[in-house]
């Protein structure tokens, strides 16, 4: 009953096109957004009951916030343009190696004279991770023009790979560390210092915000009825003047930008340290995994999926142990798989176009309720 | 036949002109030679038995296909080999013969993704979605809903187009192509598969275009009766070939016209 569009008429084209047209989800926006900002931070200095400790930021609010944009930003090559990618991983790992190079200075001697940047402050390095990742996301994105499903997944494998060799042998990338493995500069946001774990959660969750925001105006946008253009009929696309080059490459440009950007996030703020297998193949499925079972063409889907991808498992782990049953830790993590796959199996099943149709047709039908039409 | 008050199509400039145009695919000739033009306002009609070349031909003039002889002159400007977004941007507009709309996007996105070409606001403009770039979304939204007034769609502007019946999806695909705003608007058998109701209303949206926007159209058609009411003239196809070229009148009457639709005792 409490969910009604009734009597909300809008006066204007722009209050009808705004990203939440209904009060309700606003609402519900603004106290989500609130309670992360605000209500966290506050939980977390009186150590009230889930945030006692630091184990539920550090392992399981940093890291679905910053695969959530991972999916985000995936969502928009596969889910919005329709170009499949299995690089995601390799995108990551541009971003956080750029960021890194960023971080710590680059020195490129040339014969005539010597590329010779200064250490750039960790917000700028983030970014610029994000260009370097956009850029060899472009040149990836140009077999797109002539492929298509799954030979384009294959093409993207291709940069999963060639990056995984890359950043293990080229030693440049390392700064020729003996290990292969390298520390992320201090984290110093403009006098921001986010060295606890608080402080590194609210750096992801301004960063997730800002570019769930803006990705969202993307989508809405001419360009992004161009990618679901070209994802839908990329015949008629084409006829109604869409440069099928333009607007597939833009894609490519975006999703690698954002998918870089966390990346940086991912190396920098979840793991401090770290060495090329922490963005092998195994991060580009998890991340696929995601977008697919949050729901392609989805914005709120991307989270969706991270939240279920990431976050189960983990609860799952504490289930036996919080009734009291007696079973080991490997029986636990195996029983996990089962019970995570069961439930993707599961849902794919009963509804293939992932959470963010779930909970559109969830609406619809709470809208009517309790008529069934 | 369909007299229009206040233009004489005869007198009309040519919008489009096909020249000794050919096409083959490999050893298949599907167009042979085939010269007609288009007056501009006029809606002109392509008719011909299956298999005569009449989508080829369309495909020919949207640039999808690039004809290995010939010349086309749209606009008074002969063109050279053109790609399909080229086209759109010269003012042509299609629809298909079998529906092919954006199937993820609503009613009113379809539509709305018909405007891409008139939307000006760069990248950045779009990233923040602020001011002016806000301002141009509105402004093409109020063109839309006209076309959706036009049309008669206001119900079903927000429903994603794959659940929408047959008709009705005709209809949206109509409306992103009047959404471009095009001089030449070609209609690929845009009464297939339509019940007797739904070919009259599109028969009306098609005059009504003609008439208040003053659209070029070519159309392709099977039903007869609907080809001879609404059409100024019409150029019949069969096997690739010109058979016949005339008012409705004139073609109805052609002997080849008969013998191609009838078949001829040898």
């Amino acid at each position: 009953m409490l969910y009604r569009e009734t009597g909300q008429f809008k006066t204007s084209y722009a209050a009808d096109m705004a990203i939440f047209p209904i009060r309700q989800d606003r609402i519900a926006l603004w106290g989500l957004l609130i309670f992360a900002f605000i209500g966290i931070p506050v939980m977390d200095a009186f150590q009230v009951w889930p945030l006692r400790g630091e184990y539920l930021i550090r392992a399981i609010l940093i890291p679905f916030l910053i695969l959530s944009l991972a999916a985000v930003g995936l969502n928009i090559l596969t889910g919005y343009c329709g170009q499949l990618s299995l690089g995601s991983g390799a995108f990551m790992a541009i971003g956080a190696y750029g960021a890194y190079k960023f971080g710590t200075g680059v020195r490129i001697p040339l014969e005539i004279f010597t590329i010779d940047i200064p250490p750039l402050p960790v917000f700028w390095c983030i970014l610029l991770g994000g260009v370097m990742s956009a850029f060899v996301g472009i040149l990836f994105g140009i077999p797109s023009l002539r492929i298509k499903g799954l030979y384009l997944a294959v093409a993207t494998l291709a940069a999963q790979f060639f990056f995984d060799w890359v950043f293990i042998r080229v030693k440049w990338f390392t700064n020729y560390t003996s290990s292969g493995s390298v520390v992320a500069p201090d984290l110093n946001f403009f006098g921001f210092f986010a060295n606890k774990p608080i402080e590194k959660y609210l750096v992801c969750l301004v960063f997730v915000t800002v570019f769930a925001l803006l990705a969202k105006n993307l989508v809405r946008g001419n360009i992004g009825r161009q990618w679901m253009a070209i994802r839908d009929m990329d015949i008629a696309a084409e006829l109604i003047g869409i440069r099928p080059l333009y607007a597939k490459l833009s894609a490519f440009a975006i999703s690698s930008f954002i998918v870089g950007v966390a990346g940086a996030l991912w190396a920098f703020i979840y793991l401090g340290a770290w060495e090329p297998l922490a963005f092998n193949i195994d991060r580009s499925f998890q991340i696929l995994f995601m977008v697919i079972i949050g729901g392609l063409g989805s914005i709120l889907g991307s989270f969706l999926g991270a939240a279920f991808i990431l976050v189960l498992p983990i609860l799952l782990d504490q289930v036996p142990h919080a009734l009291g049953v007696p079973v080991s830790v490997e029986t636990v993590s195996l029983l996990v798989f089962v019970v995570t796959g069961a439930l993707i199996c599961w849902l794919l099943i009963v509804e293939p176009h992932g959470f963010a149709r779930l909970w559109s047709t969830g609406k619809e039908k709470l809208r009517l309720w309790p008529y069934p039409y | 036949m369909r007299a229009p008050a206040d233009i004489d199509i005869s007198a009309g400039e040519t919008i489009l002109s096909i020249e000794n145009v050919s096409l083959s695919f490999g050893g298949v000739r599907a167009i042979r030679d085939v010269s007609f033009d288009i007056k501009k306002g006029e809606v002109r009609a392509i008719i011909g038995p299956n298999g005569a070349g009449k989508t080829s031909m369309l495909n020919v003039i949207n640039g999808f296909y690039h004809p290995q002889q010939g010349r086309i002159t749209f606009k008074g400007q002969a063109r050279a080999k053109m790609q399909p977004h080229d086209a759109a941007r010269g003012g042509i507009a299609r629809t298909f013969q079998n529906v092919a709309l954006f199937k993820g996007m609503s009613a009113l996105d379809n539509i709305m993704a018909g405007r891409t070409l008139k939307m000006k606001r760069g990248f950045l403009w779009q990233l923040l979605r602020v001011g002016p770039a806000l301002n141009e979304e509105i402004a093409h939204r109020h063109r839309v809903e006209e076309i959706i007034d036009f049309l008669e769609i206001q119900a079903i502007r927000k429903v994603p187009v794959a659940r929408l019946p047959y008709g009705l999806q005709k209809r949206v695909e109509l409306g992103r192509a009047l959404a471009m705003e095009p001089d030449l608007l070609l209609l690929d058998e845009p009464m297939a598969g339509m019940n007797l109701e739904e070919k009259e209303d599109m028969s009306r949206f098609i005059i009504d275009v003609n008439d208040h926007f003053g659209t070029t159209i070519a159309l392709i058609e099977h039903d007869m009766g609907v080809v001879m009411d609404l059409s100024d003239r019409v150029v019949v196809l069969d096997h690739g070939v010109k058979i016949a070229d005339g008012t409705p009148g004139e073609v109805k009457s052609n002997q080849n016209v008969i013998d191609a639709y009838l078949g001829v005792a040898h």
